[in-house]
C-alpha cells in the first residue's frame, strides 16, 4: 500500500467538501436567476446587528464556559483515578445525549408556566430573555469546554506541581504560572469547541429565546426555510470566514500542540 | 479546599443532570403536562411504541448510522495509511487542512453547503424529486462529516507505528496488499474500531446537517424529535428521549467497565513481562 491509497479520500473531499463550498461561493454572488450580481453582500449589512448579538452571545457563554469549567477540569484532573472515571463518565452522558433533547428539557424547567414555577408557584419570566439563551449555551456546551481542559492538565506531569513549590511557589502560583500556561492548548481547543456551535446555533435561541430574537443561525435556517438561499449562502460564507479567521489566530496562539480530546 | 470543591463539584454535576432528571420524570406522567407531576403511568410509552413513526425513524437512523460509519472507517483508514505514506509535504498539509473543514466549520455551514450541492446535482441531472436521490445524499452527507474523526484516530496509530514492521512483511515475502491487511491493520485495529465507533455516535446524534440535507420521506430520530417538539406539549418525546439516555447511558458503562477490564489485564501482562 502506498499513497494511492488516499486517492478515495481525495476524490470524496474535493467532490464533497471543497465543490459544495465553491458552490456557496457561487449562490452568494448570483442573484435568484442566475446572474452574477453583489446584491447578497450589500444586503449583509441588514443583518450586522444579528451577527454582533450571536457574536455577544457566544463570546458570553464561551466567558461563562471557561470560568465554570476551568476549575471543574482542575478538580477532577487532581481527584483519585477511579474518581476520574467516573466523572469523565459523568460529563460525558449529557454530552451524549442528543442537544434537542437537553434544549427542550431546559425550556420545559423554565418556562413561563413550567417545571420550576409550578414547582416554586412563582412566575419568573427567563424563557424569552438573552439570559436563558446563554444558560442554554453554557449548559449544553459546558462539557467540550471541560473535557480537553481535564485531558490536557491531567497530563501534566505531577514532579511540576512539587517543583514548582519546591521553587517556592505557593498554590496560587503555582496555578498561574506553571498549570495555566501548560493548559494552554486544552483551553484554546475547548474555547473553539465552545464558540463554533454557540455562535451557530437555531434550535437553543428558537426553544429558549421564545421567539423574540433571531440569532445569525436562525437566520441561515430562515432563509434555508423560505427557499432564499443566496442571501442564506451569503451569510454561510461570511460566518465560514470570519470562524476560519478566528480559529487561525487562535492555533497562534496556542503552540500547535493537540491538546484536546473529541468525542 | 476539599470541601469546597467537593460542593462544586455537586452544584455543577446537579445543573447537568437536573434537566435530565426532570425529563425522565415526566416521560412517565400520567397526564400530558410537563410541569406538573400527577401519577405514574407508562402510557407515553405505549404511545410510542404503537406509532409507526418511531420504528422508521429508528430504522433509518440504525440504517444510515451503520453504513455511513462503516463507509467513512475504510475511506477514512485507507486515507490515514496513504497521507502517512505521502511523500510531497505540500500535497500531504492540504489534504489535512480540506479534512478538517467539516470539523471547523459550524454545522450549519456544512449542512447549507451539502444541500446547495445536492440542489446542483438535481438541477445537472434533472432530477424532479428530491426524495429519488434522498437517502444517498444523507449517506453522502453523514460518511463526509464522519471522515475527519475516523482520520484523525486512525493516523496516530499508524504514525506511532511505524515502518518498519511492514518492511519486515514485504522483506520476508509479503506482497504490499497481505502486508498491510495481514500486519499492519490488525496493529493499528484500535484506532480503526474507535473511529468506528466515533463515526456511528456522531452519525446518530446529528440533527442539523440531517435538517438541511433530509428529504421528507428518510426521517432519522433526531429530526423526529425536532418535529415533536414543535408541538407544544409532548410528553412522547420525552419516553423517547428516556430510551434514547438510557440506551446511551449503559453503552457507556459497558464500554468503561470493558476499558478498565482491559487496563487490569494489561497491567498484569506488564508486571509479568517484566518491565517495559
Amino acid at each position: 500500500m502506498n499513497s494511492i491509497a488516499a486517492a478515495p479520500h481525495v476524490f470524496w473531499a474535493i467532490l464533497f467538501i471543497v465543490l459544495p463550498l465553491f458552490i456557496v461561493v457561487y449562490y452568494a454572488f448570483v442573484d435568484s436567476s442566475g446572474n452574477f450580481s453583489f446584491e447578497n453582500i450589500t444586503a449583509l449589512k441588514d443583518y450586522a446587528p444579528i451577527f454582533g448579538l450571536s457574536v455577544e452571545l457566544s463570546v458570553i457563554a464561551t466567558a461563562v464556559c471557561l470560568i465554570i469549567g476551568y476549575p471543574l477540569a482542575y478538580i477532577m484532573a487532581r481527584a483519585k483515578p477511579k474518581n476520574q472515571k467516573l466523572f469523565v463518565m459523568l460529563l460525558m452522558l449529557p454530552m451524549w445525549t442528543n442537544l434537542l433533547i437537553r434544549t427542550y428539557s431546559i425550556m420545559a424547567i423554565l418556562d413561563d408556566g413550567g417545571f420550576l414555577n409550578t414547582l416554586l408557584n412563582t412566575s419568573f419570566h427567563i424563557v424569552g430573555t438573552k439570559g436563558a439563551v446563554i444558560f442554554g449555551m453554557v449548559y449544553d456546551f459546558l462539557p467540550y469546554m471541560v473535557l480537553p481542559i481535564y485531558t490536557c492538565i491531567s497530563k501534566i506531569d505531577k514532579h511540576m506541581w512539587e517543583a514548582a513549590q519546591d521553587l517556592g511557589c505557593n498554590t496560587v502560583t503555582t496555578l498561574t504560572k506553571v498549570i495555566l500556561p501548560l493548559s494552554m492548548s486544552g483551553i484554546i481547543s475547548g474555547v473553539t469547541m465552545v464558540l463554533v456551535p454557540s455562535i451557530s446555533t437555531f434550535y437553543i435561541s428558537q426553544k429558549l429565546g421564545g421567539g423574540t430574537f433571531e440569532l445569525i443561525g436562525d437566520t441561515i435556517e430562515r432563509q434555508f426555510v423560505t427557499g432564499a438561499l443566496n442571501v442564506g449562502a451569503a451569510i454561510s460564507l461570511v460566518m465560514m470566514i470570519l470562524i476560519l479567521i478566528s480559529l487561525t489566530v487562535m492555533n497562534r496562539f496556542g503552540n500547535g500542540d493537540e491538546g484536546g480530546i473529541i468525542v | 479546599m476539599k470541601y469546597a470543591s467537593r460542593i462544586y463539584l455537586c452544584l455543577i454535576f446537579g445543573i447537568l443532570y437536573i434537566p435530565i432528571v426532570t425529563l425522565i420524570l415526566f416521560s412517565f406522567n400520567a397526564t400530558n403536562s410537563t410541569a406538573e407531576f400527577t401519577g405514574f403511568s407508562l402510557q407515553w410509552y405505549i404511545e410510542l411504541f404503537r406509532s409507526e413513526e418511531t420504528w422508521h425513524a429508528l430504522r433509518n437512523t440504525l440504517l444510515l448510522a451503520v453504513l455511513s460509519s462503516l463507509l467513512a472507517t475504510v475511506i477514512g483508514t485507507a486515507a490515514a495509511e496513504g497521507i502517512y505514506k505521502m511523500k510531497n509535504k505540500l500535497l500531504k498539509s492540504a489534504i489535512n487542512a480540506v479534512t478538517n473543514i467539516p470539523m471547523m466549520n459550524p454545522d450549519i455551514v456544512t449542512g447549507m453547503s451539502m444541500m446547495l450541492f445536492f440542489a446542483a446535482v438535481m438541477g445537472i441531472f434533472k432530477i424532479a424529486d428530491y426524495n429519488t436521490i434522498g437517502f444517498p445524499a444523507m449517506l453522502i452527507a453523514h460518511t463526509t462529516f464522519c471522515l475527519p474523526y475516523v482520520i484523525l484516530s486512525v493516523l496516530p496509530r499508524i504514525n506511532e507505528l511505524g515502518n518498519s514492521l511492514s518492511e519486515a512483511a514485504l522483506d520476508l515475502g509479503c506482497t504490499p496488499f497481505q502486508a498491510f491487511f495481514k500486519v499492519k491493520l490488525p496493529n493499528i485495529m484500535p484506532g480503526v474500531l474507535s473511529g468506528l465507533v466515533m463515526a456511528f455516535t456522531l452519525s446518530l446524534d446529528d440533527f442539523v446537517i440531517s435538517y438541511f440535507v433530509g428529504p421528507t420521506n428518510f426521517q432519522t430520530l433526531p429530526l423526529l424529535i425536532y418535529s415533536m417538539t414543535k408541538k407544544k406539549v409532548t410528553p412522547d418525546m420525552y419516553a423517547l428521549s428516556t430510551i434514547i439516555i438510557v440506551t446511551v447511558f449503559l453503552l457507556l458503562i459497558i464500554s468503561n467497565l470493558r476499558s478498565s477490564k482491559e487496563e487490569r489485564s494489561q497491567r498484569r501482562k506488564r508486571k509479568g513481562g517484566g518491565a517495559k
